[in-house]
């Protein structure tokens, strides 16, 4: 079907570039609705805004009042949110498309529980700051990426033995996390359980600049592995017999996805199924093969800001943290998958 | 020499119950255990074995019992090694519905949350089995399936606890799967759930076999197929929910048994769930002796330690040949 969609653009000196043009329009019409949700979700609040102000304080001619708020308080958060739900859902493309399974993503496979053990250890038996909090998610989950790919190594990657032995070493790692709560008093085990749950509330400048440093470095490496990683898809001796490094590409690629997914995991704490759901729904939106890198990264940063939009919102009074709402509506989500993968003979 | 075994193995309980009775944070001589046990005067050491090792021990076995049969039945109706409580969310499920019994209706006694912890198993077991693809299961899609609703379950039980800290102080030390507040009172409302488990999954050992040649195979031999399956289920909610509502949710004790038992014993299921019945107290308690004394003065909670004993053994499992091709 896509070869049959796929059209080339020649320029007069004989090059050629081929794309896809349903889905350029899909990564288009994403990235609209990504900012059109940062700019509503900085609109909305205890002060509402309305949009047309938004974007006039963003572009300087708001009332200090409007740009107080929007600058220092509202526009962070909402890049923080874009970022991480960008790295997340680029990092669980990367990952689902390396273990040729839609369930092989970060969040099934222990990494999060991996980045919340290094970030548990560091609340619960250091007391730790913020930013040394951050420091132990990307510990752990680097850690924990390094520890299942060698496990999971075995005269090759296997993807079910990857998603298999990712679930042994989340139940063990689930059973650290436990002891970590047990051990702290009431005040620490209730920022962990809040940490854990995965929340934007608070997040400023702080948290954006580190992140957007590391996503300045990997999307790009990410995005640029895309045509080696859609040969890959095809198995490693047809991708080998096509001239593409296979093991030193997966090693890039896992590599970049497991600090991208940690980087995200620091800034925002484990928000759950961002990564399993961005990369599956960016594939029905494009309808094109392969691992529709950047579909799923803009999917990822517009699935976060409408939870977060969502988890302020809905709920009247009440905010509850983002990763409560993505944790409901991805459960939901993954248990439907499994049915349709099931139906179509695939798992 | 199967029955020999079996009975070298009651002998490593005994010892193991001992053990078990003997360690803590005030050791116990071997003497005052005997004194104790059966010559109660009311000094320090008769009522610390009275009062809080008996009752610990004693759960310790009931509910190793239960979560070793009932992975070994569970293995067994699904034809799958990797089957297991745990590993299936089954645990999950009763949590998830003790929480919401303990949070949303003010349900504070053992007594009062058992029910909603058969609840919650029964229907998260059935719920995965369906999801896992029903009779053409395979280990992957179960395991799965078991996955991800242990994920949405525990996303829920963090959410409820975040929601009421109250909940959460009284749940972060039931979640973690411990024995440390057995009491006599705990060993009495599981026990009659515990025994009818044990019987149905005695009971089925021998439809089992047969059902183990394959659904058509043992048809032919006369098992009643739905009838095994249904006492199965019943069996398995049973000791689970009974398990954890009295220790929280304890993960591998199930998995680990039975596939050790079937390296001993081979596949007749007359044979492995006697063993597994024997084994899984041993490995229970172990792992609660160990807890109690790497951390001391304090102690690790036996799920904890259960899990961290398990994974590896998973992993093995897993990596091992026969499995790579599932």
């Amino acid at each position: 079907m896509s070869t049959r969609t796929a059209k080339a653009l020649r320029t007069p000196g004989g090059l050629s570039v081929r794309y896809e043009p349903r889905a350029a329009v899909a990564v288009v019409l994403l990235a609209v609705l990504t900012v059109a949700a940062g700019v509503v979700l900085i609109g909305s609040g205890d002060f509402p805004i309305a949009p047309g102000d938004v974007v006039a304080t963003l572009l300087g001619d708001g009332t200090m009042a409007q740009e107080f708020i929007v600058e220092d308080l509202r526009l962070p958060r909402v890049l923080v949110a874009v970022l991480v739900g960008a790295s997340l859902g680029l990092g669980g493309a990367v990952f689902q498309s390396v273990s040729r399974n839609p369930l092989g993503s970060p969040d099934v496979i222990g990494f999060g529980q991996g980045a919340a053990v290094g970030a548990l250890t560091v609340i619960v038996l250091f007391g730790g700051s913020p930013t040394a909090v951050a420091g132990g998610a990307v510990v752990g989950g680097v850690v924990t990426g390094a520890l299942i790919y060698l496990l999971a190594w075995k005269r090759g990657l296997h993807g079910f033995r990857l998603v298999l032995i990712g679930i042994g070493a989340a139940a063990m790692l689930t059973a650290v996390i436990h002891y970590l709560i047990t051990k702290a008093d009431l005040i620490d085990a209730t920022r962990a359980v809040l940490w854990m749950t995965g929340t934007l509330d608070g997040r400023d400048w702080a948290q954006f600049w580190p992140l957007l440093a590391v996503c300045a470095v990997l999307v790009p490496l990410v995005l640029g592995h895309g045509r080696p990683l859609r040969m890959l898809e095809m198995g490693d001796d047809a991708a080998y017999a096509l001239g593409v490094k296979v093991e030193r590409t997966r090693l890039v690629l896992m590599g970049s996805a497991v600090l991208l997914v940690s980087a995200a995991t620091a800034a925002a704490g484990p928000i759950t199924f961002v990564s399993l759901s961005a990369p599956q729904l960016a594939r029905r939106l494009t309808r094109s093969p392969g691992p529709n890198l950047a579909a799923s990264a803009l999917m990822g940063a517009a699935l976060l800001l409408v939870a977060d939009w969502a988890a302020t919102n809905a709920f009247g009074e009440r905010e509850l943290p983002v990763g409560v709402v993505t944790g409901v509506v991805g459960g939901v989500y993954l248990l439907w998958l499994l049915v349709t993968e099931r139906k179509a003979g695939r798992i | 020499m199967r029955a020999a075994g079996l009975l070298a193995a009651v002998g490593v309980l005994l010892l193991i119950c001992v053990a078990s009775i003997m360690i803590g944070a005030k050791p116990v001589p071997l003497g005052d255990v005997w004194h104790g046990l059966f010559h109660n005067s009311g000094t320090g050491n008769d009522v610390l074995i009275q009062e809080l090792r008996v009752p610990r021990t004693v759960l310790g076995v009931i509910v190793g019992v239960a979560l070793g049969l009932s992975g070994a039945v569970m293995q067994a109706l699904t034809r799958n090694p990797l089957a297991e409580p745990g590993l299936l969310g089954v645990n999950a499920g009763a949590a998830a519905a003790v929480v919401s019994a303990i949070s949303f209706l003010g349900v504070t006694s053992l007594s009062g949350y058992v029910w909603f912890a058969f609840l919650g198993a029964a229907v998260v077991s059935v719920v995965v089995y369906v999801l896992g693809g029903s009779r053409s299961a395979t280990p992957v899609r179960l395991a799965l399936a078991g996955t991800a609703a242990t994920a949405a379950l525990y996303g829920y039980v963090n959410a409820v606890q975040l929601l009421d800290s109250a909940a959460l102080d009284r749940l972060r030390f039931w979640t973690v799967g411990s024995l440390a507040n057995a009491d006599m009172a705990t060993v009495r409302s599981v026990t009659p759930f515990i025994v009818v488990g044990v019987v149905l999954a005695l009971l089925i050992a021998r439809p089992l076999n047969a059902m183990e040649m394959g659904d058509d195979t043992a048809r032919a031999l006369g098992a009643h197929l739905n009838r095994t399956r249904a006492m199965g289920m019943v069996s398995v909610t049973l000791l689970c929910g009974a398990a954890t509502a009295a220790c929280g949710p304890i993960v591998f004790i199930g998995l680990m048994v039975p596939y050790l038992v079937r390296a001993l014993t081979g596949p007749d299921m007359r044979w492995i769930l006697p063993y597994a019945a024997v084994l899984s107290p041993v490995l229970l308690l172990g792992s609660d002796v160990l807890g109690r004394v790497v951390a001391r003065p304090s102690e690790l909670q036996v799920g904890i330690v259960t899990a961290l004993v398990g994974g590896p053994v998973f992993i093995h499992l897993v990596r091992r040949k026969r499995m790579a091709q599932l």
